[in-house]
């Protein structure tokens, strides 16, 4: 990006003030470097986002920005309930699409005794990749149940433990869902899909915790050096993708006639007080709780697996968090609380401590922030700060972020080679195609450590620990 | 460039995703190759064999929305039919395409196919003709 366009406000603080059409300013939390390698396409599209109608405060970049549909993948804009919009762009099409961490209480040398046996059982068991199915199988009424319900309707249906839910954000259950506003097609389309993995950057991680940044917060969340845990990357599946496609184009479609001008077709939106936003959020919140249900049922899997390998195993969640979304929260603004619609695309939601959507254990030290990496790197836990309520809504980064296209990784790196590379490292890796490794490698991604580094400066969330994986499954 | 099959698909480079783009003497062609180039993102088209046709049928007066949306009823079949495609007939008259499309259900072994396409995006959507008279029809899919 070209930082002549920016002001500097801190060493990880820039600003793009506002011009033309822009309503509010443009704010990005990164370092001079990430800045650097960040497209000249972020810069633009967060100018854009900061044109929409009742937009507050700021167009928001997190540290691992980059070029996305409409809006950057991790951007964050609230908007006002009466004036503001609310977009399908920039929720994106994964819906929900998340991740959660769950502690194993085993060791790593625990799951050296039987790693390649683990790794077989968790690829064999959780379907992973293009054209696989679930197990569950849901009838027209269990689609709508699941679609209002959430985690908490997997929990009924036996498929997830009950004490999870206090530890998924609006309790597993996100309120407001309207399952009447989700087509016949995105239903179709998720009947045969529930408890999948999906691919592309998403996958399940047996992982280590190499390094503790933060020894009281990380007690809190019940994580100690050369812990064990399990990560799960995925989201809403063929029905948020659907969603997302459909309110897309009857978003663009529409936009005129609601007096919106659009300088990107991807920017799509509709008023929040209109028929089609108010549908759009009740399809989009349904397409919430079919991630949250998708991400129950693969914990249930993943149990399963841990508990005929290491009989007696409980996996107890840490926290299960979602990047694309738009919620109505409370945010204080000018001083004063006022009722937002928060888009998050590609950002994490990281309330700091005292926040009252925190389950009341981990109340006093904020959110679990989970950080995904790559396969071949680490992920990070962070907490949510009172400083970044401030700076972004309480908002942080969501991964490493591509640097690399994925055409370029394929010149670039072979599967099979990836494969046994990582292999020799002790990470054990399981997918149906070496393409889809290739595509994957670590290397087509920037330096997570960098971005959780930014995001720790900036404020916007503390670091906690690190975590490298010991086995990686890939759609 | 007499031959009737003188169309031909690409990718191109987007950082996150990858961009689709189809061009041919005719606009159906341009779709038809556009196609092709979605099926490449999963799999080498080579390694489907054109078994059994589907139909599909999109109308809308945007050319370029009517481009999305053909990619993305393709999309919807191949995720609900859990098939990959390797042939199209395409014809496009009035902003109304008619398609048949040959595939076959999803061999995970055989086809190895290396990711799922979550939807056609409106990002660098063009449909338009080039100077050489050659139409050229694209998009970023999200991956």
């Amino acid at each position: 990006m070209d930082m002549s366009r920016l002001q500097q406000v801190s060493d990880s603080e820039w600003q793009i003030p506002p011009t033309g059409k822009m309503r509010v300013p443009g704010v990005i939390y990164a370092d001079r470097t990430l800045i650097e390698e960040m497209d000249d396409k972020v810069w633009e599209q967060m100018v854009n986002v900061a044109t929409l109608p009742g937009i507050v405060r700021a167009s928001y970049a997190m540290p691992d920005a980059h070029w996305g549909y409409g809006f950057p993948i991790g951007g964050v804009a609230a908007f006002d309930p009466e004036d503001g919009v609310v977009s399908a762009g920039g929720v994106g099409f994964d819906i929900s699409c998340g991740v959660r961490t769950l502690h194993t209480g085993l060791t790593p040398a625990q799951i050296l005794t039987a790693q390649q046996r683990l790794a077989d059982a968790l690829y064999h068991r959780i379907p992973a990749g293009v054209g696989s199915t679930g197990n569950l199988h849901l009838t027209p009424r269990e689609m709508d149940a699941m679609l209002s319900g959430g985690a908490r309707w997997a929990v009924e249906r036996g498929q997830g433990e009950a004490a999870d839910l206090a530890r998924i954000e609006e309790g597993g259950c996100m309120p407001g869902a309207d399952p009447a506003q989700v087509s016949a097609h995105a239903k179709q389309r998720q009947k045969d899909e529930m408890g999948t993995l999906g691919s592309g950057n998403h996958y399940l991680e047996v992982q280590r915790v190499t390094d503790i940044y933060d020894a009281d917060i990380a007690a809190a969340f019940g994580i100690k050096q050369d812990d064990v845990k399990v990560s799960i990357h995925c989201g809403s599946r063929g029905l948020g993708h659907q969603i997302g496609t459909e309110f897309l184009k009857r978003m663009v479609v529409t936009a005129a006639s609601h007096g919106i001008e659009l300088p990107d077709r991807e920017l799509a939106c509709a008023p929040i007080t209109s028929t089609l936003g108010q549908q759009y959020l009740g399809a989009m919140r349904a397409g919430i709780n079919c991630a949250l249900a998708n991400r129950e049922i693969i914990t249930h899997l993943t149990r399963g697996v841990f508990a005929d390998i290491f009989p007696g195993s409980r996996l107890d969640l840490l926290y299960d968090v979602s990047h694309n979304t738009c919620k109505e929260e409370e945010q204080i603004v000018d001083g004063q609380p006022r009722r937002l619609f928060v888009h998050r695309k590609g950002a994490t939601r990281a309330f700091g401590p005292g926040h009252p959507a925190l389950p009341a254990d981990l109340r006093e030290v904020g959110q679990p922030v989970l950080i995904g990496g790559t396969m071949g790197t680490a992920s990070y836990i962070l907490a949510g700060t009172r400083t970044g309520m401030d700076k972004a809504f309480g908002s942080a980064c969501h991964g490493a972020g591509r640097r690399m296209s994925r055409r370029q990784a394929l010149r670039t790196w072979r599967g099979r080679q990836l494969k046994d590379e990582l292999e020799a490292q002790g990470v054990l890796i399981r997918s149906p195609s070496g393409r889809g490794i290739a595509e994957e490698a670590p290397g087509a991604y920037k330096d997570v450590e960098a971005v959780v580094r930014a995001a720790h400066a900036a404020g916007l969330a503390r670091r906690v620990a690190k975590l490298v994986p010991m086995i990686c499954i890939k759609g | 460039m007499t031959d009737t099959r003188s169309g031909f698909w690409e990718h191109f480079e987007h950082p996150a995703d990858i961009g689709v783009r189809g061009v041919g003497d005719t606009l159906a062609e341009a779709f038809s190759q556009a196609a092709m180039a979605l099926c490449a993102i999963i799999t080498n088209p080579q390694r489907v064999r054109p078994r059994q046709a589907i139909t599909i049928h999109c109308e809308e007066p945007d050319l370029e929305l009517l481009l999305a949306d053909w990619l993305n009823a393709l999309i919807f079949e191949m995720a609900t039919r859990r098939m990959l495609f390797s042939r199209f007939d395409v014809t496009v008259e009035d902003g109304c395409l008619r398609a048949k499309a040959w595939g076959e259900p999803v061999d995970v072994p055989r086809h190895r196919p290396a990711v799922e396409v979550k939807g056609a995006t409106y990002t660098e959507l063009r449909v338009y003709q080039d100077n050489r008279g050659h139409w050229v029809a694209q998009c970023v899919v999200d991956v």
